[in-house]
């Protein structure tokens, strides 16, 4: 074992009271680092998943029709106004070039082709307007984990099958095996005279979507709005969730296709998460500030305390670097030791947010996310605080005069 | 091979000032002052030659700069001008990494306080300093220390702690510290001022002991004329300036 790392752990033993003193300190700053990330990180999660994991990280499809103003001759004067056309559900031009290309994007880990366009589900006297969603199960899987949501029936859309939701089945009265009729603009029926099946039933957990969703396969929609061959929307799936807007503009920049992020669609979102991101940031580096003070006083009283001894370090052939190395080693001690109380801490905090913070049903509010990756961080951070802060008082101790202090100490 | 030891094995000895022939220690012309606003003068123009195996007493009433000549010729501090050389090496020119090293393994120490390191064991404080030295620890460093504290009588207390050894015993442990290096000089400042005249004389007598067995020299400040006229050579201050030097028989 080398010197100065004999000399620190003896320094610790000896100083047992201050030791553990700093320990705690190091350990409840953090613990609550890991607390707060977990607690904010599992937040977020919760809300992320809850706002996309029904929908697509990128949502690709055609630039929208725009009138063309005709070009009159150079002096003609003259008001034009120009009036922009409804929009209809329109196919994106070679879309399964644009996917294969869109697949080629490092990142990307999931597309399917998909038509959305507004109808009206109809069964007897009863009417609601429903989006509906022509999809390739398979595909979508990738994009939307729809197993999960489904209450009653399969995913089964083979044929003229249709998976609504449970707000849909509410409203117009239908089951498992009940037909009902969509209706798309312009009276389009599509094949069958538009009857589907209801093969499934689900609940994504947003009352809207559960109201107007109506999942069919590609081919029933590409009937119904008269996309023969045809997709509305390519729906993609990024490996990183905060990557989307990079992937959207990767692919409108290869595709000239317009290419929409969850995260532009839910800006309010983002906003939110971003300064819960910041405030728990802050938060942190207050706490690691505290930390950092706490070892560096702790530190700077035991080089006054041990200055004597210094000097008898000093004058029997220890240099200053090896002086230097005694309290920085310290401070990594504490840093790495601290680290491991907090993190018992922090998971101690986190069961105990658990086990108290629960819904009606008995499961907790929301889960909290407590990763090695965040205590290795955390454990690395409190090594490189306890090491910076004891930085100053070590140099301290270096520059000591040994004549000095032996004859003061 | 580090830059001290570079110094203390490649150096050339011609270059020094006596050659590194016959003497250990060579002051000449050391002043010492302190202060800068109002100037102290501490010492005034020592010439002052310390041989290999010397038994050499360092006398002189409070304030006469006894410990500051002390501190000057154990490397711990610079003179303010002067030349000092040890083991033929010009100390000005080096730096703190060099003198350290010089100092380490050239010159040990005794100090009035025992000033041991309560967290270590008797057997730990006698080898720190090689500790230091080789950077890590070994068995013949170990071996060393035991060797040197049945020496001076404490084979039995190796694993004490400090605080659990009388005063008279840990004076013992820090003369085992001062001897662990194998240095050619010791500088015992008051080595028995704080001991009953029992373990006074023990403890000198053992600094007699080592400098006849290994021909360590050893510098000895005391205010004991009873244990100066045991030395061999008797250097008086008076004010800062060598008033006498005079030699036994």
């Amino acid at each position: 074992m080398p010197f100065a790392l004999i000399v620190a752990l003896r320094y610790l033993r000896e100083g047992k009271g201050q030791t553990w003193l700093i320990l705690v300190g190091v350990g409840v700053g953090v613990g609550v680092i890991i607390f707060l990330s977990a607690l904010i990180s599992g937040l977020q999660e919760s809300l992320i998943d809850r706002t996309l994991g029904s929908q697509a990280h990128v949502i690709v499809r055609p630039r929208e029709e725009l009138p063309r103003v005709l070009p009159t001759s150079d002096r003609a004067v003259g008001v034009v106004t120009v009036e922009r056309p409804a929009q209809r559900v329109r196919s994106i031009v070679q879309w399964q070039q644009a996917r294969a290309e869109i697949t080629r994007i490092p990142g990307v880990i999931a597309t399917s082709p998909t038509i959305s366009g507004a109808a009206l589900a109809v069964r007897g006297d009863g009417a609601n307007a429903v989006l509906v969603r022509g999809i390739e199960p398979n595909s979508y899987r990738g994009i939307v984990d729809l197993d999960k949501f489904l209450m009653r029936g399969t995913l089964d859309l083979e044929g003229f099958g249709a998976v609504i939701g449970v707000g849909l089945a509410s409203d117009l009265g239908l089951s498992v095996g009940d037909r009902f009729r969509l209706r798309a603009g312009g009276g389009s029926e599509g094949d069958a005279g538009g009857v589907q099946t209801v093969t499934g039933i689900f609940d994504i957990g947003n009352k809207d979507l559960n109201a107007r969703w109506v999942l069919v396969s590609l081919r029933s929609a590409q009937s119904l709005f008269g996309l023969e061959g045809g997709v509305s929307t390519i729906e993609v799936k990024g490996a990183e969730i905060y990557g989307a807007e990079t992937i959207a503009v990767e692919i409108a920049g290869r595709t000239g296709l317009v290419a929409d992020s969850w995260m532009k669609s839910n800006e309010q979102l983002l906003i939110g998460l971003r300064s819960q991101s910041s405030s728990s940031l802050m938060i942190q580096v207050f706490v690691v500030l505290a930390v950092a003070l706490g070892i560096a006083s702790v530190l700077a009283v035991s080089v006054v305390q041990k200055s004597r001894e210094i000097g008898i370090l000093r004058a029997t052939g220890t240099t200053r670097r090896q002086v230097q190395q005694i309290f920085l080693i310290q401070g990594s001690i504490v840093g790495l030791l601290g680290s491991v109380v907090g993190i018992a801490l922090g998971i101690g905090l986190g069961y105990l947010f658990s086990t108290l913070a629960r819904g009606p049903d008995g499961t907790p509010t929301f889960p909290l996310t407590l990763e090695t990756a965040l205590y290795a961080r955390t454990a690395a951070i409190a090594v490189g605080v306890g090491t910076l802060s004891a930085l100053m008082p070590a140099r301290r101790a270096a520059r000591m005069d040994p004549a000095e202090v032996i004859r003061s100490g | 091979m580090t830059h001290s030891e570079r110094v203390l094995l490649d150096a050339d000895p011609a270059s020094t000032p006596n050659g590194g022939a016959d003497a250990l220690l060579r002051l000449e012309g050391v002043t010492k002052n302190y202060g800068t606003d109002v100037v102290t003068h501490v010492l005034h123009g020592i010439d002052l030659v310390v041989r290999p195996g010397e038994f050499l007493a360092l006398t002189g009433p409070s304030g006469s700069g006894k410990s500051t000549l002390l501190n000057i010729v154990g490397l711990l501090d610079r003179p303010t001008s002067g030349r000092l050389a040890f083991q033929g090496w010009d100390v000005a020119a080096m730096n703190d990494t060099e003198l350290t090293a010089l100092r380490g393994r050239g010159i040990g120490f005794v100090f009035q306080l025992h000033h041991l390191l309560p967290a270590f064991t008797a057997q730990e404080n006698v080898f720190l300093p090689l500790l230091a030295d080789r950077g890590r620890r070994d068995d013949e460093m170990m071996e060393r220390a035991s060797a040197l504290l049945a020496e001076v009588g404490l084979s039995g207390r190796a694993g004490y702690t400090t605080n659990s050894l009388s005063g008279g015993e840990r004076q013992r442990v820090a003369l085992a510290r001062a001897l662990v290096m194998r240095p050619p000089l010791v500088l015992a400042d008051e080595p028995t001022g704080n001991l009953d005249s029992e373990s006074g004389a023990q403890v000198f007598q053992l600094l007699r002991t080592f400098n006849q067995r290994f021909g360590t020299a050893f510098v000895i400040v005391t205010h004991d004329d009873r244990l100066a006229a045991q030395c061999d050579r008797v250097v008086h201050l008076l004010d800062g300036r060598i008033e006498s030097d005079t030699s036994a028989g």
